[in-house]
């Protein structure tokens, strides 16, 4: 990690929703605990997990649609106020996020100008239809959709989901911000398309310093894309640190198990059984977030857990190359074994 | 859009009638004063009870009046209180029920719980109160308060649908850039419910003259104004039934039922521009016989 300020952070992020059932007995979802996360200028940070761990919910607090229940945003080192679960207007100007689904993301009754033009003149007071063209043009030979002129009258389902993400990435850039949130941007576009995707969103990142956060269950496009490697399970990050050493050398099991359950042809077929001397389905689920299990969240599926690992969360243990764990098994204490 | 909504017959033959009435209430005055002899308020002495004739196409009344001319009339007044009461109620449910979808928590609290009073309101004997009060202050009053009466159950089908809309990734989205709610409200989340306000507003024309028709039956009306409704009033008053005076009280009823119709027709063809479901049921009857399709 640089000693920059980081242009966007999440500092001990806890987000807890409550729910109440029909009859009335109101429960609380621990969907994020304890999260920490810095974005730096230019660099980009993969956060992966299974579906149901958090992810997204971390990106909704970073992009101020839901105000965390502890815990704080801070842009540039300056802690996002919220008021009534509301961030403030200016925020926007500097985060911007892209969501998964490209088919939803774009209002069906709105031409591709629309879109980009709103932003133009929200928030940067753009008027007159000749800038606006010329502004629109420029966006969309940004995400490569050329000719401009024949995208920007086009309605969204006039366009496939690629080109429909593009826009989705090219109506954020038009706000201008510092920090652009993907959450699973790739994951409901085609195989083949994904790594343009990813090229682009590389060459955003070169371009103008964006600093990214990529949101991801794919291991295989996070080590392609990213500079550094979180991992979240059931709520809460259990390991970070720089993309390679994360990737080819997981600390935390649960990360063993996720780079694992990437499809490798070099591997074996049952490497991954031997490891955790299980298949697939004796691995169990993720853990339910209103009753998760105590001690560390991953004991019940772990093949190395302890009796300790049983009682008590394990603290962050920081290791050499900024790269960080929660896992008794690198403890300090556990050294000595 | 159009062109697809105008494609069924359910539609044309739906926006014809309604075309028809509206026509005939545009013309009304002029059509009913430019034919000699027709005028439907006056009563002539010498033609009281007739059955239809040459000279009085539908009959006169027991007043001596002719039953087409009024019919005429009746429709100018029928049609203004329907339209101008499904506008009141479409308005308020429109501007009740999206706020309440789109923002939910306290607003949603309060808006919905202002549309459930006027749900379980009592509403036909409020409406006789108010229209009693009101009583002979003109078909304006009348078209007021049944519009205002009127507007919560649009009310809560906006709502579920403006809830439905407003969490979409769009709507959110563009929250993101910054775009005031005001434009979201009405830019982003109101075109979605074009459909089903389309189809409130019809299904409020029809209630619309049923209510006046039903209030001027039980005898809440402007006495100087006519409209289908006050047709049928007079006529039962008169024992119209009982003296087989048919012609007085069967074109103001058909008409209402002719009217009601229609818009439910126009409706039907709203209904399949929504689903799409029905649509390509209705392309696949519309194939020439003996092709692929059987």
């Amino acid at each position: 990690m640089t000693a920059t300020t980081p242009v966007l952070s999440a500092v001990d992020v806890t987000k807890h929703f409550t729910v109440r059932s029909a009859v009335g007995a109101r429960s609380v979802v621990r969907a994020v605990e304890g999260a920490s996360l810095d974005l730096h200028r230019g660099r980009v940070v993969a956060l992966v997990g299974e579906s149901g761990s958090g992810k997204t919910t971390l990106a909704r607090v970073l992009a101020g649609f839901y105000a965390p229940t502890s815990g704080e945003v801070a842009l540039e080192g300056v802690p996002v106020r919220q008021r009534r679960g509301r961030v403030e207007r200016g925020y926007h100007k500097d985060v911007q996020i892209v969501f998964q689904d490209p088919f939803g993301s774009l209002n069906p009754l709105h031409r591709v100008r629309h879109n980009l033009e709103r932003p133009l003149r929200l928030h940067h007071g753009v008027r007159g239809r000749a800038e606006l063209d010329r502004r629109v043009r420029e966006l969309l030979e940004r995400v490569a959709l050329t000719p401009a002129e024949q995208y920007a009258d086009k309605f969204p389902h006039e366009l496939s989901g690629g080109q429909r993400q593009r826009v989705v990435i090219a109506r954020a850039l038009a706000v201008e911000p510092k920090v652009l949130l993907g959450d699973e941007p790739v994951s409901m576009l085609d195989v083949s398309i994904r790594l343009e995707m990813l090229n682009l969103l590389d060459r955003l990142r070169a371009e103008d310093g964006l600093a990214l956060l990529y949101i991801t269950h794919d291991i295989a496009g996070a080590r392609y894309l990213c500079d550094e490697v979180v991992v979240m399970y059931a709520g809460e990050m259990v390991e970070g640190g720089p993309k390679e050493q994360v990737i080819a050398d997981p600390l935390h099991p649960y990360t063993r198990l996720l780079v694992d359950s990437s499809p490798d042809p070099g591997r074996g077929a049952r490497d991954r059984e031997r490891l955790f001397d299980a298949d697939a389905d004796g691995l169990g689920e993720p853990p339910s977030l209103i009753d998760p299990p105590s001690g560390c969240r991953f004991h019940p599926r772990c093949p190395f857990a302890m009796d300790v690992c049983r009682t008590q969360a394990p603290p962050r243990t920081d290791l050499a190359d900024g790269r960080w764990t929660r896992c008794w098994l690198h403890h300090p204490t556990q050294e000595t074994e | 859009m159009r062109t697809s909504l105008l494609q069924g017959w359910k539609v044309r033959t739906g926006l014809g009638v309604i075309g028809f009435f509206v026509l005939l209430a545009l013309a009304g005055p002029w059509l009913t004063a430019s034919v000699p002899g027709l005028d439907p308020r006056a009563n002539d002495l010498t033609a009281i009870g007739l059955p239809p004739s040459a000279e009085h196409w539908l009959g006169t009344t027991q007043f001596g009046q002719d039953v087409l001319a009024q019919t005429i009339e009746g429709a100018r007044g029928s049609l203004f209180v329907g339209f101008l009461s499904a506008v009141i109620g479409t308005a308020l449910a429109i501007l009740v029920g999206l706020p309440a979808g789109y923002f939910g928590g306290r607003t949603d609290a309060w808006l919905n719980f202002l549309s459930n009073l006027f749900i379980v309101m009592p509403v036909l004997p409020l409406i006789l109160i108010v229209a009693g009060y009101m009583q002979g202050t003109g078909l304006w009053v009348i078209a007021l308060i049944i519009g205002f009466f009127g507007w919560s159950g649009g009310a809560r089908t906006i709502r579920a649908q403006a809830m439905s809309v407003s969490n979409r990734d769009f709507v959110l989205a563009m929250r993101t850039l910054g775009e005031p709610h005001r434009r979201l409200l009405f830019h982003e989340v109101l075109p979605h419910l074009t459909g089903w306000i389309a189809a409130m507003f019809l299904q409020g024309v029809i209630g619309g003259v049923m209510a006046e028709a039903g209030l001027a039956f039980l005898g809440i009306s402007d006495s100087g104004a006519i409209s289908w409704g006050t047709m049928i009033q007079a006529a039962q008053q008169q024992s119209a039934v009982l003296r087989g005076m048919w012609w007085w009280f069967v074109p103001p009823g058909l008409c209402i039922a002719l009217v009601a119709t229609a818009a439910t027709l126009v409706n039907f063809g709203v209904d399949e521009l929504a689903n799409p479901k029905l649509r390509t049921v209705r392309q696949r009857t519309r194939r020439p016989r003996g092709s692929e399709a059987r």
